[in-house]
């Protein structure tokens, strides 16, 4: 047990790219945690995907050993969070573990929005912040420019700020005595019964399924009987110890401290972030605030694209939920699709992490429907439904009004894209909060309606920007809305994979462009298919796929048999990778394009 | 209105490839070589006897109903080779007393003078690729024959063989309707029973293929080649030619045998550089591939007796798509029976329904299915649709 007043925990808050990892393995490098051998680039992103993609899924901890220039010694616990708003609860609980962070702004660059959005989340739980200036190593860092941004923008007093190079190791040691300094030490008592914060859990194949904690009071102990006091479930625990980020058992970790425990715990799903561990017998007398179980916010189909393989995405599901228990699904039909699930993700990008993952991982070819959101749909009856399906909207006679789900979205952009930008938050019913200048840059604050940006908001940020803009949101509440379900009906027939809820006052524009896009991607046909977008009964865009006029080979004699049949071979192919809907064949990729705009 | 008989299975053909051409035209893809300096064509013509010795004792039996000498261009052989040739056919199989020999032949003067001496080998039948009647136009083609030469040719053909008939090229690019419609005509009062008329093809590694890639060669659009070949049907049905085959036309009874029998998907034996076959072996389907370079696949028969590179035994379903492939280009259709001997699969009743149902597709009073001069155009898709 480390003494309270030489422990520091600690994490690191950057926009992407500014520069996290890199000084993450420093620190880690130059406590002696690993050698040069054993550090590999970005020691703490360990999943596949999160490597490539820079993007940290699950919270880590590194216990790293410090001799002060005071001579001391300290424990330096340094927790990487999840870098993405899709895991802002998960964020928010791995920040309360801790009580500093380290705020890192790449000099070259300034601030971002998301420097802006994790630097809020760290104030919001009370952290002591140090502003980290990195790669300065640049000719064009600006020290001074990015400086006095910090001071504007976020009003932190950025006169002591850490100038380094991470990947030079240019004031690396400066780093350190400053989190020693500068960071206070945790609080606690070690006599109090057991309470500690569980940050995060993972699958380990190994391990089976490991808990990250922070112990706020008392100890924690191999051996000994721990409660969730949320699921109330009850545990021995096999395992206590650290990341170093070795796995080193220890036995016991006191008041202040950051380790992990495993016990015969069968899956993650059992383990909610945020929930209160304490002692079996000798509880503490109140569970730690700020506890809500996960809850998705974006959900769309997923369907095999070989019936045959529904059996297989149904198992690779189950294997994903092991260890991500924020992601659910649930069996599903569609008239269009065929088989398979209804999923239910944090966010956009956890949900392209997963489906991601379904097809590399797991090897499975997958059509995806449009994501939604949840609605919150009230009935004439009073009662209050929650709609993850627009093919599942009831009967409209009986809704009395919907509400959707609102994000308070924070854009900064050079001045050039300003215009573009909010003529896109506008178009997408954005509601302008805020307007101000860092620098050269326009910062722009908006509510949108989430459903307007799980529709290729980013996309066309993106463009219009030419990615210059960057983006960050948060859920901030559920408004009511003029929304209507509409639907697409292909030569007369309803596909219910591309129905989805539109504000009234978009029904048309988005209408029309769907049509046109369904246009472009069926095929034509041996006779003529009409598409219509339709709300009820009413028909608001309509298009025509003229049927085929010239589809023959002309000369065709001994010599051609084989290869007319190869190409009726392929031909037989491409048609198992369509969907047949009534007598018209959609191909696949057709139910993730119309509802994409482009230009 | 045809004499064979309606099962494919019975009639059998001889392909004779002749792999050389007197120069490459810009469209063709066929297997054809300009071959400069020496060659010993007597020489060459022994592999042809070697291979149809081979091909004679897997193929104990038959009766050869027609021998089709094909280019590349065959008129550019020397009548006493086609003698030979035909001379070993004959050795080695039993000859329908109503034999077809047809040999493919280019319409300029020098090939026209070998006309009697092919006649008198035995051939009975030409097929000229005249191309076009418009003298701009054959020179687009990069033909060296004048309209002059081949309408002489054409003329001279029909006094020498009993049968002929001659190529058409058209939708060709900036080919108008009207412009067609009177190169139609005056084809149509040129031909003797039969004439083929196929739509311009862009086929991949031809010169046209480059020019085309490189938007330097603007063809039809759909709307317009859909055009062209309605046109094309009615002219033709009007002067008694009417399409017994997507691209054919004859006056009933006319009909090229020899291609009834790919397109009745019957047996076909190939001989020559870069020809296909069709051999029914113990019951078995094979489908065989010679080697296409002409002087390798002539010392590959000195080594083996034979110049296949592939022999390939087709499965039920690979059977079955060639029928349809082949079976449905014709004006009379298949027999869903033999589909399903075949295939081993029956074609689905609600398919037939809705491409009927459609006007792509009808049951003739012999119980077999066609597709309509309606379905024609897009006959790829119809069969597509029924083999899936
Ligand atoms: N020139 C320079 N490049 C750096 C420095 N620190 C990080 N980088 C580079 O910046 C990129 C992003 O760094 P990374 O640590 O992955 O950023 P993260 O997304 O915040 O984790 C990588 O290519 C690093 O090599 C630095 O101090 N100087
Ligand atoms: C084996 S080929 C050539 C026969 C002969 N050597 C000749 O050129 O006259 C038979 C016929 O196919 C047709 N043909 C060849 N290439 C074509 C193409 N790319 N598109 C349409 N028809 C083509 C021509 O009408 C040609 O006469
Ligand atoms: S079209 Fe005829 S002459 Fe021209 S290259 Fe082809 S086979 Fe030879
Ligand atoms: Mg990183």
């Amino acid at each position: 047990m480390t003494p309270l007043k030489n422990i520091r925990n600690f994490s690191i808050v950057a926009h992407i790219d500014h520069g996290k990892s890199t000084l993450a393995d420093r620190l880690i490098q130059n406590t002696g945690a690993l050698d040069t051998r054993e550090m590999k680039e970005q020691v703490l992103d360990s999943m596949d995907i999160e490597r490539e993609r820079g993007i940290t899924i699950k919270a880590q901890t590194v216990r790293l050993e410090y001799n002060a220039a005071d001579g001391e010694h300290y424990v330096l616990n340094l927790i990487d969070t999840p870098g993405h708003v899709d895991f802002a609860y998960e964020v928010n609980r791995s920040l309360a573990a801790c009580e500093g962070s380290l705020l890192v702004v790449d000099a070259s660059q300034g601030v971002e929005a998301q420097t802006l959005a994790n630097v809020y989340q760290a104030i919001e739980v009370d952290h002591e912040i140090v502003p980290v200036l990195n790669k300065i190593d640049l000719p064009a860092a600006d020290v001074d420019r990015v400086k006095q941004q910090i001071e504007d923008v976020i009003g932190l007093d950025a006169s002591d700020a850490v100038e380094i190079s991470a990947k030079t190791g240019l004031g690396i040691e400066k780093v350190l005595e400053a989190i020693v300094t500068r960071l206070p030490p945790p609080e606690g008592d070690p006599d109090a019964p057991l309470k500690a914060m569980l940050v995060d859990s993972w699958y380990d194949a190994y391990l089976g399924v490991v808990v990250l904690v922070r112990v706020i009071d008392g100890k924690i102990r191999k051996g000994q009987k721990v409660r969730m006091m949320a699921t109330k479930a009850t545990y021995e625990l096999d395992r206590v110890g650290v990341f170093t980020p070795k796995l080193v058992d220890l036995g016991e970790l006191g008041p202040g401290e950051i380790g992990f425990i495993t016990a015969s715990i069968k899956e993650v799903a059992d383990t909610n972030v945020g929930d209160t561990i304490t002692d079996d017998k000798k509880p503490c007398a109140q569970a730690l605030p700020g506890f809500r179980p996960a809850q998705p916010v974006v959900f769309c189909g997923l369907f095999p694209v070989d019936a045959n393989d529904f059996e297989d995405l149904r198992a690779a599901m189950g294997r994903l939920r092991l260890n991500d228990a924020s992601f659910s699904y649930e069996m599903e039909t569609s008239a269009a699709l065929g088989f398979g699930f209804r999923c239910g993700f944090l966010g956009l990008l956890h949900l392209e992490i997963i489906q991601e993952r379904l097809s590399r991982e797991f090897d499975l070819d997958l059509v995806a429907t449009a994501p939604s959101v949840v609605y919150e749909i009230g009935m004439t009856d009073g009662t209050m439904l929650e709609l993850h399906n627009p093919a599942d909207m009831p009967d409209p006679v009986k809704v009395d009004h919907i509400n959707e789900p609102w994000i308070k979205a924070t854009i900064l952009t050079p001045d050039d894209y300003l215009g573009a930008i909010l003529k896109l938050c506008q178009e997408r019913r954005g509601i302008q909060t805020d307007l101000s200048y860092v620098g050269s840059r326009a910062l722009v604050q908006y509510d949108l309606p989430l459903n307007e940006v799980v529709f290729d908001f980013y996309d066309r940020l993106k463009s219009v920007s030419k990615g210059y803009a960057s983006f960050d949101y948060q859920i901030s509440d559920y408004r009511e809305g003029d929304l209507v379900r509409m639907s697409i009906l292909v030569n007369g027939e309803p596909v219910d994979a591309l129905s989805i809820l539109v504000h009234r006052s978009q029904a048309e524009y988005r209408g029309r462009a769907m049509c046109e896009k369904l246009k472009e991607l069926i095929p034509q046909h041996l006779f003529q298919i009409p598409i219509q977008a339709a709300i009820g009964g009413k028909v608001i865009a309509r298009e025509t796929i003229r049927a085929l006029r010239k589809d023959v080979t002309a000369k065709c004699y001994g010599g051609d048999a084989t290869r007319k049949r190869k190409l009726l071979e392929a031909q037989k192919k491409g048609k198992k990778k369509m969907r047949q809907f009534g007598k018209v064949e959609i191909p696949q990729e057709a139910f993730i394009k119309a509802l994409k705009m482009d230009g | 209105m045809f004499e064979m008989a309606r099962g494919g299975d019975n009639a059998f053909g001889v392909y004779v490839h002749w792999p050389f051409c007197a120069a490459k035209c810009p469209y063709c893809d066929f297997n054809s070589h300009v071959h400069r300096g020496a060659f010993d064509e007597e020489d060459f013509v022994t592999a042809y006897e070697t291979e149809i010795a081979t091909l004679a004792e897997r193929l104990p039996n038959r009766t050869v109903a027609s021998v089709f000498f094909g280019g590349g261009t065959p008129s550019l052989m020397a009548p006493k080779s086609v003698e030979r040739i035909l001379a070993a056919i004959q050795r080695h199989w039993q000859m329908d007393n109503r034999v077809e020999i047809t040999l493919e032949a280019n319409p300029t003067s020098v090939e026209a003078d070998r006309f009697r001496g092919y006649r008198a080998a035995g051939v009975n039948r030409v097929s000229l690729g005249v191309q076009s009647l418009d003298p701009d136009a054959l020179a687009a083609l990069g033909r060296l024959h004048t309209v002059g030469e081949a309408v002489a040719a054409v003329r001279l053909a029909q006094s020498i063989f009993e049968r002929s008939s001659f190529d058409l090229i058209y939708a060709r690019p900036h080919q108008t309707l009207e412009a067609w419609e009177y190169e139609l005509t005056e084809a149509l009062a040129l031909a003797a029973g039969h004439l083929s008329l196929y739509q311009l093809t862009i086929e991949q590694g031809t010169r046209y293929f480059d020019l085309y890639e490189a938007g330097k060669l603007i063809m039809p659009d759909p709307d317009l080649s859909a055009d062209f070949y309605e046109l094309t049907q009615e002219l033709t049905a009007k002067t008694g030619l009417p399409a017994y085959e997507i691209s054919n036309h004859a006056r009933p009874g006319q009909e090229s045998r020899h291609n009834l029998v790919y397109w009745r998907y019957g047996e076909y034996a190939g001989i020559g550089p870069g020809a296909h076959g069709r051999l029914l072996i113990d019951g078995v389907r094979h489908a065989t591939v010679d080697e296409k370079m002409p002087f390798p696949w002539a010392e590959r028969v000195k080594a083996r007796g034979h110049g296949m590179t592939l022999d390939d035994a087709l499965n039920q379903e690979e059977q079955g798509d060639e029928y349809l492939v082949m079976g449905l280009r014709l004006a009379e259709g298949i027999s869903p029976e033999r589909y399903r001997a075949l295939s081993g699969r029956t074609l689905r009743d609600e398919q037939i329904a809705e491409l009927t149902g459609i006007g792509f597709l009808s049951q003739l009073p012999n119980g077999n299915l066609r597709v309509t001069d309606k379905g024609f155009p897009v006959l790829d898709a119809v069969v597509a649709d029924l083999a899936a």
